[in-house]
C-alpha cells in the first residue's frame, strides 16, 4: 500500500562526508599518527610516573575535547531557544552525544592510569568524580532528546537541560575538587613534575588540538546524520500528506 | 593472574590508547554507514543544511 | 511574581493537606529507608552512627525524587497544565510557588526523618544553627532542582523513570555539601560546615535563577 520511496537520482551527495571533512580527516589521521610517535618514541618515561605518562597525551585530550563540546552545546542550546533554529538543536544533540563518548572513554582510560598510579581503579579524584557526574549529566540529556515528542518541544526541553547541566559544570567542578581536598586526595595529573616542559609539553599541546580535531570531524558528521534523520521524518509526513490528498481526491473522482 | 601492576606495565597503556582509538573508531564508522544508509533514503535537494 | 508563587502553593499544600499522599506514602517510605539501611550495615550502631549524615541525605534525595514526580503528577491530570498556561500567572511565580510547596513538604520530610536517625541510630543532635541552616538551603536547592527538572520528567508513564536520572546526578553536589556540613554539626567531620552552606547557598541561587528565567518557555512549549 504504501508507495517504497522512488531511489533517488546519482546527483548530490552519498554520505554525510564532504571535501571539507574528508580534508579534516586526514589531517586528524595524521595528527593521530605524529601524537603516537611523540608519545611513544619521541618523549621519555616521567620522573615521577614512569611510563604510565603516557596515558596522559591520550586522557587529557579526551577531558579537554569534552569540555569544549558540552560548553559548544551550551552555546547551541541558548540559541536553539533564542531563535528556535533547527540547525542549533541538532548541532546541540551532536555536540552532547560526542561529549558523552568523550567524557566515558576519559573515565575508562583514567581508571586504567589510577590503577597503575594509585594501584586502585578508583581513589574518588576530583577530576574523575566530576567527570563521572557530568557523564551522567549528558547521559540525562540524551535521555531527553530520545523521548518521543514533536520537534519543537524536543528542542525546547533538551536545550533546557542542556543549560541547566552547563551552568552546574562549575557549581560541580568547585565543589568536587574542594571536596578532594579535604581528603588529600590525589589527582594522577597532581604527580607530573609540574613544571612539564620540553617535548612533555609539546606532545601533550599536540594531543589536544588533534583530539579536538577529530571531536569537531565526528561531530560535523553527526550533525549531518541527525541534519538526514529529521529530513526523513519530514519527507515520511509528506509523503503520508500527498497519500491522505490522494485518497480523498481519489474518492472524489470515484464518485 | 597478571604480574604486579606498576607504572611501567606496558600492556595497560596500550589498553588504553587501543581502547581510546577503537571506541572513536567504532563511533565514526558507525556514524558515516549511517549517514550513507540515510543518504540514499532522502531526496537529494535536502540531505545537507547548506 | 510573589504573589502568583504563593497562589500555588496554597494550592498545592492545600491539596496535599486534603488527599495527605505525601503523610501516607512519603513518610512510611523514609521509615523502611532508615530501616533497610540498618540491615544493610548490619545494625553496626558505631557505624551507623558515623554514616548518618550522608544516609539522611540520601533518604532525602531520594523522598524528593517521589514528591517531585507526585508534584508534577498532579499538573498532568486534568489538564491543569492548560490552565495554568492560560491564567495571568507569571511562569517565574508559578515556578517559585512550586519551590515553595515542595520545600515544605520536603522539611516536613526532613523533620521526620530526623527523629528516625536520632532514634534508630542513636545519634545525639548538636550544631542545631548549623543543621537547621544547612537543611534549609539544601531543600531550597532541592526544591528548585525538582521544579526545574520535574515538568519535563514527571507525571507521564513513560517519562517518570527519566526524573532520577536527570535528578540525581544534579543533586549529588548538594548531597555533598549538605552531608559534610552535617557531620561538622554532629562533631565528626572534617570541618568547614558553614562554608558548605555557602556552597549549597550558591547552588540553590543557581537553580532559582534558572527556573525563574526558564519555566516560561517551558510551559508554554511542554
Amino acid at each position: 500500500m504504501t508507495e517504497s520511496v522512488p531511489a533517488p537520482p546519482a546527483v548530490g551527495p552519498t554520505s554525510t562526508s564532504s571535501r571539507g571533512t574528508r580534508v579534516l580527516g586526514a589531517v586528524c589521521l595524521v595528527g593521530l599518527a605524529v601524537t603516537g610517535l611523540y608519545a611513544f618514541v619521541v618523549t621519555g618515561p616521567d620522573v615521577r610516573l614512569g611510563n604510565s605518562v603516557r596515558i596522559m597525551y591520550v586522557h587529557v585530550p579526551t577531558v579537554t575535547a569534552a569540555y569544549c563540546l558540552m560548553i559548544a552545546n551550551a552555546g547551541f542550546s541558548i540559541y536553539t531557544l533564542w531563535k528556535k533554529s533547527t540547525f542549533a538543536d541538532l548541532a546541540a544533540h551532536a555536540c552532547a552525544e560526542v561529549g558523552v563518548v568523550m567524557l566515558g572513554l576519559t573515565l575508562v582510560v583514567g581508571a586504567i592510569w589510577g590503577r597503575m598510579t594509585w594501584g586502585a581503579f578508583w581513589v574518588w579524584d576530583a577530576r574523575l568524580t566530576t567527570t563521572a557526574l557530568l557523564f551522567l549529566m549528558y547521559v540525562g540529556y540524551l535521555a531527553v532528546r530520545g523521548l518521543p515528542a514533536p520537534p519543537r518541544v524536543r528542542a525546547t526541553r533538551s536545550a533546557i537541560v542542556g543549560i541547566a547541566a552547563a551552568c552546574l559544570i562549575p557549581v560541580v567542578h568547585k565543589s568536587v575538587e574542594w571536596w578532594a581536598s579535604l581528603h588529600q586526595n590525589e589527582t594522577v595529573l597532581g604527580k607530573v613534575n609540574p613544571n612539564i616542559e620540553g617535548n612533555q609539553y609539546f606532545t601533550l599541546m599536540l594531543s589536544m588540538v588533534v583530539f579536538a580535531l577529530v571531536a569537531v570531524w565526528l561531530t560535523i558528521h553527526r550533525f549531518r546524520v541527525l541534519w538526514l534523520t529529521e529530513q526523513l521524518d519530514e519527507v515520511g509526513v509528506d509523503a503520508a500528506i500527498d497519500e491522505r490528498r490522494a485518497e480523498h481526491t481519489g474518492v472524489e473522482v470515484g464518485r | 593472574m597478571i604480574a604486579a601492576i606498576t607504572t611501567n606495565s606496558w600492556w595497560l597503556i596500550i589498553l588504553a590508547w587501543v581502547i581510546t582509538g577503537v571506541v572513536l573508531a567504532w563511533y565514526a564508522v558507525a556514524t558515516i554507514r549511517r549517514g550513507r544508509r540515510l543518504s540514499r533514503q532522502v531526496p537529494p535537494e535536502s540531505r545537507r543544511w547548506l | 511574581m510573589v504573589h502568583d508563587a504563593l497562589i500555588i502553593a496554597g494550592k498545592d499544600l492545600r491539596l496535599e493537606a486534603r488527599s495527605r499522599v505525601a503523610l501516607n506514602q512519603v513518610l512510611p517510605f523514609v521509615l523502611a529507608v532508615v530501616l533497610l539501611f540498618g540491615f544493610a550495615l548490619d545494625a553496626d550502631t558505631a557505624l551507623l552512627r558515623r554514616a548518618t549524615s550522608g544516609l539522611f541525605w540520601v533518604t532525602v534525595l531520594f523522598s524528593a525524587v517521589i514528591v517531585v514526580q507526585r508534584s508534577f503528577a498532579i499538573e498532568r491530570q486534568d489538564g491543569v497544565t492548560d490552565a495554568l498556561r492560560l491564567s495571568s500567572l507569571s511562569p517565574g511565580g508559578i515556578f517559585l510557588g512550586k519551590v515553595v510547596s515542595l520545600f515544605c513538604q520536603l522539611i516536613v520530610v526532613e523533620v521526620v526523618l530526623g527523629l528516625c536517625v536520632v532514634v534508630f541510630y542513636d545519634v545525639t543532635l548538636s550544631g542545631g544553627a548549623l543543621l537547621a541552616v544547612v537543611s534549609i538551603v539544601a531543600t531550597v536547592g532541592i526544591a528548585a532542582a525538582g521544579s526545574l527538572y520535574g515538568p519535563l520528567a514527571a507525571g507521564l508513564r513513560n517519562r517518570d523513570t527519566l526524573l532520577p536520572l536527570l535528578l540525581l546526578p544534579v543533586l549529588a553536589p548538594i548531597l555533598l555539601g549538605a552531608s559534610r556540613a552535617f557531620e561538622t554539626a554532629l562533631g565528626r567531620g572534617v570541618g568547614g560546615g558553614w562554608q558548605w552552606a555557602a556552597m549549597l547557598g550558591i547552588f540553590a541561587a543557581v537553580y532559582l535563577a534558572l527556573g525563574v528565567a526558564v519555566w516560561g518557555t517551558l510551559l508554554e512549549e511542554t
